[in-house]
């Protein structure tokens, strides 16, 4: 099947702004369960809210637009009431992090098989750019006028400490491992992250005066490296891409499985 | 009825036993008092029926997880008391706004804010009825003695597939917590309205918001040969969100109507002595045990005092309430709480002059000794 | 031997909204906007088919079509 078998097209063009990285995931996404070959019945999509959460009424899959920060909540009720589906579940780094961070580290511990992609643009975009938990340091927001003074979170870091049993990071720049992490978070059992660096040109980039969607994508390639590069014992600031976690721990909804086993022999 | 189905039960167990009753397939929950029986026994006993419960991060969680698991085609509930019913009420509107079936329940206990979790309260009727933000109907219903606690946790299940809803069952900690008798109706005995799905064909266009002649919406399951979406936005007959005015307005009449019009066949109540009382209590839950009590003990005495019990408390049986009143000299309202079911009987009632409330509010349950003092101080006979 | 030649630049004008990065990154200079600041294949001659374009559009309006055609054929 083509990318365009997976859209919901008559809602084409999408509502994002000219450059915003989110349509960039949207096709690696796309192109990640096309090369898998999921059929489109059995998956599943679960958002929240935000820009990101807008992702959901694209693809012709089954979708669930839920409500801020809850969309691993709903969606491990989707995933353990019917196993089988695949359940994909991207969220904004406010969403997903913040008012959302419960859930993602306790979906994390279950490591239920939902496939989390933090869509992280360090920013709230629907809002008008107020500074999230991923904005760092020095950033300039519209709630950050004098500058943030909120630490980030290590999304990665978190996701591992958490639980997460496979965790891994990409940008919109490197389209092709963007699809071939998106691929292996599907098809490890488990709870998987990825966390994509995304571009918001119209907010953090304004703010900050990082240039356009071109600039600051030239920024993703240049401040990252893939995982293990000595480049990053020479740099410590630079970002770490690919794979950081890929283990094989019991799954929550198999661990129901034989639950319900005990439970019927007992 | 057999000896077998004869069990002396607290009122979590008979809510958890009539909810299996039912078809409950998947419950998420929190730990909380007074509710927390409910999740203890349906950890136990769903699965061993192959069934699901999951035990959550959070109220909020709870909630939300139920939603996800309706919508694959289950029966759902979550149960809760009081600040986890405050922590629910956004995904409750969720619920309502999409449409999703799923039973919550609240075992009330004193409030605002911590309270007395071990006490008993109905400080939460309003609550019930206005928690989520935005114009809404919904469905709650209470009961006063386990019998009726299970076949109203039945009755639940049985509105929410049937009206495509959330419908909150509103009880109390005494009834909670108490001990009775309770006869386990036999499979069959209490009807079952199972989920509506939809007969349109895969490849055929279904429209999950798009009611049929008779007001019902029928679904499709997620992980079933449609593929539509759900949103809390304002949407389309898709799903699909909306900003058109008059898509809006249809939808949100049709979220009001489906509730408002069904009414009297939402309506549960039970009438005692009503026949000639020119006294007559109105009460729910446990403080209509008291009521009874209390009734019944003046009814030997000659006096016509009855009592109309509510088991349906939202939609507000107004017709109901008013043609049990008319000819009311005294109208009580008897309640838990500073005073709010009393609310909305004055504005029911065609002589609101004459409706007063018979309340205690130190999170104790109130006795038919406290309503009778009550009841002596309105009729002018000292107490 | 079968190698990859440009077929066609499918470009969805109703879609794209002109934000330039396939533009920036096309490592050839294949891609420019027009006076509508939509994207067009100024020099489809340069391509080398690596679908960067394609695969990074966040308005998912370029296809890259390609066909197979003989190793032979394809230095004529």
């Amino acid at each position: 099947m083509s990318v365009h078998d997976y859209i919901r097209e008559r809602f084409f063009p999408h509502m994002w702004c000219a450059g915003c990285g989110h349509g960039t995931i949207l096709n690696g996404l796309i192109r990640a369960v096309s090369e898998l070959g999921i059929r489109k019945r059995n998956l599943v999509m679960v958002t929240g809210i935000g820009c990101s959460a807008r992702i959901s009424g694209y693809v012709d899959f089954h979708s669930l637009h839920t409500i801020h920060g809850r969309a691993l909540a709903f969606a491990t009720g989707v995933k353990l009431s019917r196993p089988e589906l695949n359940v994909i579940v991207p969220m904004g780094d406010g969403d997903g992090l913040s008012i959302g961070g419960n859930h993602f580290i306790h979906a994390a511990r279950r490591n239920i098989n939902l496939t989390a992609l933090i869509m992280n643009n360090r920013t709230y975009g629907m809002t008008g750019g107020q500074f999230s938990p991923m904005s760092g340091l020095g950033i300039k927001a519209s709630t950050a006028p004098y500058n943030n003074i909120d630490n980030s979170f290590d999304v990665v870091e978190l996701a591992k400490a958490a639980g997460a049993t496979f965790v891994a990071r990409t940008t919109t720049f490197h389209v092709n491992q963007l699809s071939d992490l998106i691929k292996a978070a599907i098809q490890h059992n488990g709870f998987s992250v990825v966390e994509i660096f995304t571009q918001c040109p119209t907010y953090f980039g304004r703010k900050n005066k990082l240039g356009g969607a071109p600039e600051m994508l030239q920024v993703f390639k240049e401040r990252t490296v893939p995982v293990g590069s000595p480049k990053k014992q020479e740099d410590p600031s630079l970002m770490e891409r690919g794979i950081f976690v890929d283990i094989d721990r019991p799954e929550y909804c198999d661990e129901y499985r034989k639950l319900i086993e005990r439970a019927q022999e007992g | 009825m057999s000896e077998n189905n004869i069990r002396f039960v607290q009122g979590n167990e008979a809510c958890a036993m009539a909810a299996m009753y039912a078809g409950l397939d998947f419950y998420a929950g929190y730990p909380i008092t007074p509710s927390t029986e409910i999740a203890e026994i349906l950890a136990e006993r769903l699965p061993a029926q192959g069934k699901k419960f999951i035990q959550m991060e959070d109220e909020i969680a709870s909630m939300c997880a139920i939603i996800g698991a309706s919508l694959t085609g289950h029966k759902v509930m979550t149960a809760t008391s009081g600040p986890g019913f405050s922590l629910k009420q956004e995904a409750l509107g969720y619920a309502i706004m999409a449409e999703i079936p799923c039973v919550i329940v609240n075992v009330q206990r004193g409030g605002p804010s911590t309270g007395n979790p071990t006490q008993v309260s109905q400080g939460d009727v309003n609550q019930a009825r206005w928690g989520t933000h935005g114009d809404h109907a919904i469905v709650a219903l209470t009961a006063s003695n386990h019998q009726d606690v299970f076949a109203m946790t039945v009755e639940a299940f049985n509105i929410a597939e049937t009206y495509r809803t959330p419908v909150i069952l509103l009880f109390d900690e005494v009834v909670g917590h108490l001990r009775e008798k309770l006869v386990v109706p036999e499979p069959g005995e209490l009807p079952l309205v199972e989920r509506l799905h939809t007969s349109v064909r895969e490849g055929v266009n279904y429209h999950p918001y798009l009611p049929r002649e008779d007001g019902r919406l029928p679904m499709s399951d997620f992980g079933g040969v449609h593929r539509y979406n759900v949103t809390g936005l304002y949407h389309d007959m898709w799903g699909f969100p909306t900003d058109k005015p008059e898509l809006v307005e249809d939808l949100m009449r049709h979220l009001m109507r489906k509730i408002d019009y069904a009414a009297t066949s939402l309506t549960h109540h039970k009438a005692y002595f009503m026949d000639d009382a020119d006294t007559v209590l109105i009460s729910y839950g446990s403080s209509a045990r008291s009521a009874l009590a209390l009734v019944e003990r003046m009814r030997l005495r000659g006096q016509r005092i009855g009592l109309l019990e509510l088991q349906t408390i939202w939609p507000f049986p107004e017709q109901l309430v008013q043609d049990y009143t008319k000819n009311a000299e005294v109208i009580g309202v008897v309640e838990m709480n500073t005073g709010q079911l009393v609310q909305a009987v004055r504005l029911a009632v065609n002589n609101p002059q004459r409706v007063y409330l018979i309340n205690r509010i130190d999170n104790r349950l109130i006795t038919d000794k406290d309503i009778r003092q009550t009841l002596r101080a309105i009729q002018g006979k000292g107490v | 031997m079968a190698k990859k030649k440009l077929k066609e630049h499918v470009i969805n004008r109703h879609w794209c909204k002109g934000c330039g990065i396939c533009v920036s990154l096309c490592p050839k200079k294949v891609l420019e906007l027009d006076e509508f600041d939509k994207v067009v294949a100024a020099h489809p001659e340069q391509c080398i088919t690596c679908k960067l374009c394609e695969k990074i559009c966040p308005d998912l309006a370029i296809t890259v079509e390609i066909e197979e055609v003989e190793e032979a054929k394809a230095h004529e």
